[in-house]
């Protein structure tokens, strides 16, 4: 919502400068955005008359001027435009200014061997607008020296306010004023709304062709006939108003329905009544009908759009906009008036539907003060006897406005309750009489009833905030909050610390954390298992951003790839957050993801680098499960990765019959699908899946039991058939004793060499640790032979010799 | 005895003289060994005439002794030296560079999310969380923003597939309806945050089509508008780790709230810097207010009885403002040169009492 000073000194009587209104209104809810002063930027620019214009000796298009301006002595200025006379008044820059239009300092200068003090200026040069025929040619008139933008009335602050939705009554001037006003900033002014009397009955009718369930779309429809009106440019200070807040003055017509439509919030049509055939009729628009509208486009109705009709066509969409058919042009001799009331609900769903963006639909769709319908039709008539002349015909009325009247009763001890500040009773009824609300005193507070351009108004919560909001916020006390406890409970569940404890390990591990969206494009997703018609957007804002993600993976790798292109080909990413398997809330699951990629460190004088593996992702994965306080002592590996994973190096991490993460080197096809180079690897940790410790009371922990005797460690190597998994090995060492086998650990794997074709020898160091008394050469031999006979029967392993 | 003093001279002489470990163990079996000089002497004694064996004996011994303590001695010198020798050609060059270790760091929305956490949390509010995929009631409905609303085309939502019922699922444009969530599951006194990922249809230079919020939602009995400003005043000024931080509550709306206010902090931007603190300027930064009746009566409380105040922030605004972040849009773009440099070591997490964020 813009308007300038002037328009709101229209409605309030003030002393108040722009920057103590512009405070106000913000402390009031009204935020303005900007305030801006157009005189500011047209400060140097003062009038000036061309004493005399001669020819340029060396130039035929250009003229020398002599320019005064008001100062002692005439100065000399060379200009080129065609409109540059003797005699002529017009706007003078001096050297030394700055030129807004074009944006440049203008210096004296010489041009073609002839001094120039100066500039006349067009209206472009100015910033006013694109006119660059020729120089501003004024009126005679126009005083030689005075400031143009005071000349010119441009010294007019504007102010623009960012308006919430709920108050409507402020998209008029009036509406802020009296804010203004009940906040103590002066004195509303009266609108002119006497009623006009009418002199001849209206030649057109107006009636309602609407469903009767559907009244409610045009509850209320006023008409009036002023026959003989002359059409032509509206008088300056209405173009200017106008043109202040962005407006293009079209006629006086259209330019009155403007200005009451900003001024005092009432938007209005005008017919011109002879294009009109038979009469005024609102009805829904039937499938197939078009309506050429002002706007230049035309548009295609649909059922239940609430059309303003003649007897035979559309002439325009009740609310939004008018038809080109029956608008008003110079020619216009007889006028119809609309005054109107439609339903807010559906005249945004048209406007929506249409996508038509009007100061009309703004304003129906957020809802009018219903009583200002027949009052705005007076202001209307008024200023078009006032501009156009004309006769003015009775009133017609179709309907009536819904009813609108309620009361609310407001206890006084709420204000403080609710608000946090008391304000006393009396201060209270000032500041909602002054809103223009009803008051009467009852029982513990008030009965108050809202005034007609208040529908926002609904309940005792609303009238605390009128009162509070105009006594101000400002002047409510702050109170900390209560503590509920001298030290405070944890804020976080163990689940939520637990994912901050992962992000931590996953760090120290020299993993970058990154943020990525949660979607991302279908072809990508598929191939990680997801690509659901249930979890694409329905509106996505691109075709590589149309999916919820089923894995952070592809998003990782192709920020790894995005760095490598821009020189960091090492490096190693992470990122916790959620992914979605359905579009029900269990559906979604917290992931640790994180991938690796090109080699494992930089190049370094003594340690060489790798290239990443699955190892390195299981060990991220580990570090993770580890960090939840999983026992990875019970962790089984199953080397059945996802499809994303490399068929042979890449496996899944599970607990008992619960998969926990998997890890691996990523496919080499995926890695191409997703334009990633390799090699990459990667874990994915299912955080939801991994059981919370469990909750005990106190943080005591069990007694360490050291042993007194030393842990005996024996090695031994196998030869297993290739496809014998290590980890089966190892289990079954650690099987083979379950009270002195302490550890069994892999420390060596080879095939090859002297090992017959198919077989591979894995050493292992098993732990022995005694209980009782240190072992005897008997017991440790007898342990050994149970190990290796576990190992035999398990994978059908033999001692190498 | 001249012939102890000889052997001594001769043997003493011979030990310093020896040049290498190897050369005095020769020494030592040459004068102390079952055939050596030195242990020689001792069988000449019984030749001695009887009155002197007492003395030589002990002369004897003594050189033996002193022998040995002297092959001891030479052994330890010529050990050191050997040492010595051996570090001397070990010499590493240690200007040459540490073997690599990576260093990780966090995200900028985690560490704010932590210190947001840390903050309200010692005001006593516990973290509620959410689905991001939520449905119309949660995100609408129950706070306050019916279908027709202008203020759900003031949210550009994210809609997925139109089901056999005709309903639709969204994106939770805001982390609001965590509130509705926690009333209908959880019983007065509550005081929650809510951080989050939420998702508008926006992207350009100031927004991205997902960012983070962080809801607050107090209900209890006696909450008021002063408890509200206090409250999100008090934060402000442990967040942003500033003498002064100015505060100022502007009414504003939200459906979801009576009254609803917005809140600015104090800034200056002189030069065409801004600096949070007291200043001659105001930045928003939050929206909040009273919860609003229909909101409690949605989810079965009375708001006759009970009342309370909420508020949402956006986690990326208050990162960018605190740690001088200049575009929203690098927050995701995964870049490890922005990472590294506005990223955080993870060896602390935010306390308000070992101190919020490293100095």
């Amino acid at each position: 919502m813009k308007f300038t000073l002037s328009w709101l000194k229209e409605h309030l009587d003030t002393q108040a400068g722009a920057a103590e209104i512009a405070r106000t209104l913000t402390m009031l809810g009204l935020e303005v955005e900007a305030l801006t002063d157009r005189a500011q930027a047209l400060k140097p620019f003062v009038v000036a008359r061309v004493v005399e214009a001669k020819p340029h000796p060396n130039a035929d298009r250009l003229r020398v001027c002599m320019v005064d301006f008001g100062a002692a002595a005439p100065l000399q200025v060379v200009c080129g435009a065609p409109n540059a006379r003797t005699g002529m008044k017009g706007v003078f820059a001096p050297a030394g200014s700055y030129i807004p239009g074009t944006k440049f300092d203008l210096k004296k200068g010489t041009i073609r061997g002839v001094d120039s003090n100066g500039m006349l200026l067009s209206e472009r040069e100015l910033g006013l607008s694109d006119e660059h025929e020729g120089i501003i040619d004024l009126p005679p008139d126009a005083p030689v020296g005075a400031s143009y933008a005071s000349y010119a009335q441009l010294d007019d602050p504007l102010f623009e306010i960012k308006l919430t939705p709920n108050r409507a009554d402020c998209l008029g001037v009036h509406g802020i004023a009296r804010d203004l006003a009940a906040a103590g900033l002066g004195k509303v002014i009266a609108q002119k709304t006497e009623k006009i009397p009418g002199k001849f009955k209206s030649p057109l009718g107006v009636d309602f062709a609407l469903p009767p369930e559907h009244a409610n779309a045009c509850p209320l429809f006023i008409g009036r006939y002023i026959r003989g009106v002359k059409n032509g440019p509206s008088p300056a200070w209405l173009k200017r108003k106008l043109e202040a807040v962005g407006l293009r003055p079209i006629s006086a017509l259209v330019d009155i329905t403007n200005y009451v439509t900003i001024g005092s919030d009432r938007p209005l049509h005008v017919f011109d009544a002879d294009k009109v055939r038979g009469g005024v009729r609102v009805r829904f628009a039937k499938p197939g009908e078009a309506l050429a509208a002002l706007n230049d486009k035309t548009y295609e109705l649909t059922d239940g759009m609430t059309a303003i009709c003649d007897h035979e066509r559309v002439l325009g969409l009740g609310g939004i906009v008018g038809g080109e058919g029956s608008g008003c042009t110079e020619a216009t001799r007889n006028v119809f008036i609309e005054a109107a009331l439609f339903d807010p609900k559906r005249t945004a769903a048209t406007g929506r539907k249409l996508a038509i963006d009007s100061d009309a639909r703004q304003r129906f769709e957020r809802g009018l003060d219903p009583e200002f319908t027949a009052p705005g039709m007076e202001l209307a008539t008024r200023l078009i006897l006032e501009l156009c002349g004309g006769e003015p015909g009775e009133v017609v009325v179709a309907g009536k406005a819904p009813e609108w009247r309620r009361t609310i009763h407001l206890r006084q001890s709420r204000i403080a309750g609710l608000g946090g500040v008391d304000v006393p009773a009396p201060q209270a009824e000032s500041i909602l009489k002054s809103l223009g609300f009803t008051v009467t005193h009852a029982g513990d507070g008030f009965d108050v009833q809202p005034p007609s351009w208040r529908g926002d108004i609904e309940s005792e919560p609303d009238l605390v905030e009128e009162v509070v909001r105009v006594h101000g916020f400002d002047n409510i006390p702050a109170v900390s909050m209560p503590a509920p406890a001298v030290t405070p409970e944890p804020a976080l569940t163990p689940a939520q610390r637990r994912a901050g404890i992962v992000k931590r390990a996953l760090a120290s591990r020299g993993v970058m954390e990154a943020v990525t969206w949660s979607f991302m494009g279908k072809a990508q997703s598929t191939l990680f298992g997801g690509g659901q018609a249930a979890l694409a957007l329905a509106n996505p804002i691109s075709a590589e951003l149309d999916q919820m993600r089923p894995s952070i993976l592809p998003n990782l790798l192709a920020a790894a790839q995005r760095n490598a292109d821009r020189g960091f080909p090492d490096l190693a990413l992470f990122e916790v957050g959620p992914v979605y398997a359905s579009d029900a809330p269990e559906g979604q699951s917290l992931h640790a993801t994180a991938i690796r990629r090109g080699n494992n460190a930089p190049r370094h004088w003594d340690a060489k680098p790798r290239a990443v593996d699955a190892f390195d992702a299981k060990a991220d994965a580990l570090a993770v499960l580890s960090a939840c306080g999983v026992p990875l002592a019970n962790l089984q590996v199953d080397a059945k990765p996802p499809v994303w994973y490399h068929p042979g190096r890449g496996g899944v991490l599970r607990l008992g019959p619960t998969v926990l993460a998997n890890f691996g080197e990523i496919h080499p096809r995926v890695l191409k699908r997703l334009d990633v180079e390799g090699p990459a690897v990667g874990c994915e940790i299912n955080l939801s899946a991994v059981p919370l410790p469990k909750s005990k009371a106190g943080r005591a922990r069990p007694l360490l039991k050291a042993s007194p005797f030393q842990p005996v460690v024996r090695d031994f190597a196998f030869v297993v058939d290739e496809a014998v998994p290590a980890e089966q090995l190892a289990r079954a060492a650690r099987g083979a004793d379950k009270v002195l086998i302490a550890d069994v650990s892999v420390f060596d794997r080879f095939s090859g060499g002297a090992l017959p074709q198919g077989k591979k020898s894995i050493a292992i160091a098993v732990t022995l640790q005694p209980v009782e008394a240190t072992m005897s050469d008997a017991e440790i031999e007898a342990v050994s032979q149970k190990i290796v006979a576990q190992v035999a029967k398990a994978t059908g392993g033999t001692l190498r010799g | 005895m001249n012939d102890v003093e000889t052997l001594k001279s001769k043997w003493l002489g011979a030990v310093r003289a020896a040049g290498d470990l190897a050369a005095l163990e020769n020494l030592r079996v040459e004068a102390l060994g079952k055939k050596g000089e030195v242990s020689g002497l001792m069988k000449t004694l019984g030749s001695a005439p009887a009155e002197e064996r007492k003395a030589l004996g002990a002369a004897f011994n003594a050189l033996k002794d002193e022998v040995a303590a002297a092959i001891e001695a030479r052994k330890a010198d010529l050990g050191d030296a050997a040492l010595d020798q051996k570090l001397a050609a070990e010499r590493l060059d240690v200007t040459l560079p540490a073997r690599p270790e990576p260093e990780g760091r966090l995200h900028p929305i985690s560490q704010t999310i932590d210190e947001v956490v840390a903050i309200f949390g010692a005001m006593g509010f516990k973290v509620a969380e959410g689905p991001d995929i939520e449905d119309d009631f949660y995100n609408f409905t129950a706070l306050n923003i019916p279908p027709e609303h202008p203020a759900r085309q003031m949210m550009d939502t994210f809609y997925l597939p139109e089901r056999q019922d005709g309903s639709r699922l969204v994106l939770r444009t805001h982390t609001s309806p965590v509130q509705i969530r926690t009333m209908l599951s959880q019983k007065p006194p509550i005081r929650i945050i809510v951080p989050g990922r939420t998702y508008r249809s926006d992207h350009d230079m100031t927004h991205t089509p997902m960012f983070h919020q962080v809801e607050g939602l107090v209900i209890d009995k006696t909450t008021h508008m002063g408890h509200l400003k206090g409250c999100l005043a008090d934060f402000c000024r442990a967040y942003f780790e500033l003498p002064d931080v100015p505060v100022r509550f502007r009414p504003s709306f939200f459906p979801f709230v009576e009254p609803g206010a917005e809140m600015d902090i104090g800034c200056s931007r002189k030069g065409g810097e801004l600096k949070i603190g007291a200043g001659d300027d105001w930045l928003e930064i939050l929206g909040c207010g009273m919860v609003h009746p229909k909101v409690l009566r949605h989810c079965n409380l009375d708001p006759a009885e009970y009342q309370g105040f909420a508020f949402g922030m956006g986690i990326e605004r208050v990162a960018m403002l605190k740690y001088g972040i200049p575009d929203l849009r690098t927050f995701y773009e995964a870049d490890l040169r922005w990472l590294r440099h506005y990223g955080f070591l993870p060896l602390e997490a935010p306390s308000l009492v070992r101190g919020l964020s490293p100095s």
